[in-house]
């Protein structure tokens, strides 16, 4: 039997029997669409926090006081702890794949500007942070790079903070109020948007030095390294390491290299993806039933033909062959259609909630069609095998 | 050309033995036109079956055409009917989703022959059984004798040596019957051997000679050399 004759045959047979073909094929379509559609949310749903986490750049490291134990209790706790110093920041800078730092302070206060306050989060970070976390500034400058002891007294606004405290009338050059001190406005920045809930935007950005006075601390909150693209994450944190295990003279500090993060939380959001394909998986495999149902009804009413090819030569393992194309066609044009329905599902769902990225990869695409022909495959074995099993002679006699 | 000796089938019914043939030796020469005739029970399909190699006798052999066909496997014997044997049957056994022109090009489908091919033989077959204009119609849209000479092209377009013919006017009215024997002898002229299953003794008359089988034995010939 020539190729295109085989598959003309099994095509015509499911065409034959058109509102059970197409029932049958929605069982698989209706699996397959939940597969894509949910593979896709999750793909897109991965592409988008992957992308939150390096919007601030990619070869990032940070350096938090206190060693996390496996006790779960933080060195910081423990009187021995030395905190984590300007000084360090700057030492740390003189390794060679180091190409900026950042010392964090972070806390909340009111910021007061004419009649209006506002109590937002306030960094304390230096001229270097608009590079290493990539901020894009809409308005003036960011902080200028002052020696931390004579930092003169900016304020970076964030866009919300902006927004709120100045509307449309102009800010730069304007002096606020923070925590009872005076600052002048020198830049505005663009709008970043959440991450984890945080509103980037209603923040405001003051030197180091200002922020520790003005929270009454001696010590960093957190050390960012930004390391040069070619060096590997973990060098550069061993190198780190090794520097401060010096200076403190014990570990007592934490070091998180982004690239480990991301690839802690690739493989969380791969296990979800993967988890919620699994749970589509289950009416695909109704789907299959379906098949395996309505292939062994037709078997059945086949028999007689059965018999006849069988007496017109043709072989058990070709007629094996038909009844599993068959099954494998129904699957196919479901599997199809079910694409379609995924594809298209995912592509509303990305319109109509712009925040639930969807992404359909070619690569799931083809998966998911090869699924569905290995669900027809399988559950075509069985009835497949039964009407190769027939005896020429009972089928013959079953019309 | 077709030589069986000492041919037994025993099959179990429940716990019972049924001898369907016994100790069957036949011959036939090429071109022969025999009716195997008997009540029913005696066997008679049971003996066609195994001409057909649609069944294994228990013992016995069985040579077609000078090949101990007998011992053949599986894939040879499916090879075989193929190739050599054409089967009529009592309900057609056409497949219903296909025209009639597809019905006859089924064989040829199955061995392979290219479309072109099939093209002018299915064409030429459907002509010369007064089907041109029926070839795009599907077997519930024809007659029943309409029907029978589909199911004959179709197993005629191999050109096998034998035609196997179980009850071939047995769903027929009187007239489609008759039209349907002459067919079949007029294939039979041409040359091929027919060997049809019948209790109808009016279309037993017909052949040039008759089997009898009574319980699963061959009791004698009767009618040797009707027509001279």
């Amino acid at each position: 039997m020539l190729p295109q004759d085989f598959f003309r045959y099994t095509v015509k047979s499911v065409a034959a029997q058109r509102l059970r073909s197409f029932l049958t094929a929605t069982g698989i379509a209706v699996g397959i669409g939940a597969v894509v559609l949910l593979t896709s949310l999750g793909e897109g749903l991965q592409q988008f926090v992957l992308a939150e986490f390096t919007q601030f750049g990619t070869n990032l490291i940070s350096i938090n006081p206190g060693k996390v134990t496996t006790h779960g209790i933080s060195g910081a706790l423990i009187s021995n702890v030395r905190p984590l110093t300007i000084e360090d920041a700057r030492i740390l800078k003189n390794i060679p794949q180091i190409i900026d730092t950042v010392s964090v302070v972070q806390g909340n206060g009111a910021i007061e500007s004419g009649g209006r306050q506002r109590r937002t989060t306030i960094y304390g970070v230096d001229a270097s942070a608009a590079r290493v976390w990539r901020f894009e500034i809409a308005a003036g400058q960011f902080l200028p790079d002052d020696p931390p002891r004579a930092a003169r007294s900016f304020v970076v606004l964030g866009s919300k903070v902006r927004q709120e405290l100045f509307g449309s009338s102009q800010a730069l050059g304007t002096r606020v109020r923070i925590g009872g001190e005076l600052f002048r406005v020198i830049g505005a920045m663009e709008s970043k948007g959440q991450l984890l809930g945080f509103d980037l935007d209603d923040s405001v950005y003051i030197p180091t030095s200002k922020a520790m006075a003005l929270f009454n601390r001696d010590s960093l909150m957190e050390i960012n390294l930004l390391h040069s693209a070619g060096s590997s994450s973990t060098s550069v944190a061993e190198q780190v390491k090794k520097v401060l295990v010096a200076r403190h003279g014990s570990e007592d500090f934490s070091i998180t290299t982004q690239e480990k993060m991301l690839e802690v939380l690739g493989g969380v959001l791969g296990t979800l993806t993967f988890a919620v394909g699994a749970i589509g998986g289950i009416s695909l495999l109704v789907g299959g039933v379906g098949i395996l149902t309505i292939m062994s009804i037709a078997v059945n009413e086949r028999t007689g033909e059965i018999g006849l090819l069988r007496a017109m030569g043709v072989e058990r393992s070709q007629i094996l062959a038909l009844f599993l194309g068959e099954a494998v066609v129904l699957a196919a044009i479901g599997g199809l259609a079910g694409l379609g329905l995924g594809v298209g599902g995912s592509w509303l769902c990305s319109l109509l909630i712009p925040a639930l990225p969807a992404h359909t990869s070619w690569s799931y695409a083809a998966a998911a069609e090869l699924l569905a022909v290995v669900v027809g495959l399988l559950a075509g074995v069985l009835p497949a095998r039964r009407a190769a099993a027939l005896h020429p002679v009972e089928a013959l006699r079953a019309e | 050309m077709i030589q069986l000796q000492h041919i037994e089938r025993v099959f179990m019914v429940g716990e019972e033995e049924v001898h369907a043939l016994r100790d069957v030796n036949m011959a036939a020469e090429a071109g022969e036109y025999i009716a195997i005739m008997g009540p029913s029970g005696s066997g008679k399909s049971s003996l066609l079956n195994i001409l057909g190699l649609l069944d294994r006798p228990d013992s016995g052999s069985y040579e077609l055409d000078g090949t101990l066909v007998s011992n053949l496997d599986e894939k040879q014997q499916a090879a075989i009917r193929m190739h050599k044997i054409g089967f009529v049957f009592q309900f057609f056994h056409l497949v219903p989703r296909l025209s009639a022109f597809d019905n006859v090009a089924l064989p040829l489908v199955l061995s392979g022959v290219k479309p072109d091919e099939r093209q002018t033989r299915v064409s030429a077959a459907l002509a010369a059984f007064g089907l041109s204009n029926r070839a795009r119609h599907r077997p519930d849209q024809l007659s029943g004798g309409q029907r029978q000479r589909v199911a004959i092209a179709r197993a005629t377009i191999m050109q096998p040596s034998v035609i196997l013919a179980d009850e071939p006017t047995g769903n027929l009215d009187r007239s489609s019957g008759i039209e349907v024997a002459e067919i079949l002898e007029e294939l039979n002229h041409q040359g091929m051997t027919l060997i049809m299953v019948t209790h109808d003794p009016e279309m037993g008359k017909r052949s040039r000679r008759q089997v009898l089988m009574v319980d699963g034995r061959i009791e004698g010939r009767t009618r040797e050399d009707r027509g001279q």
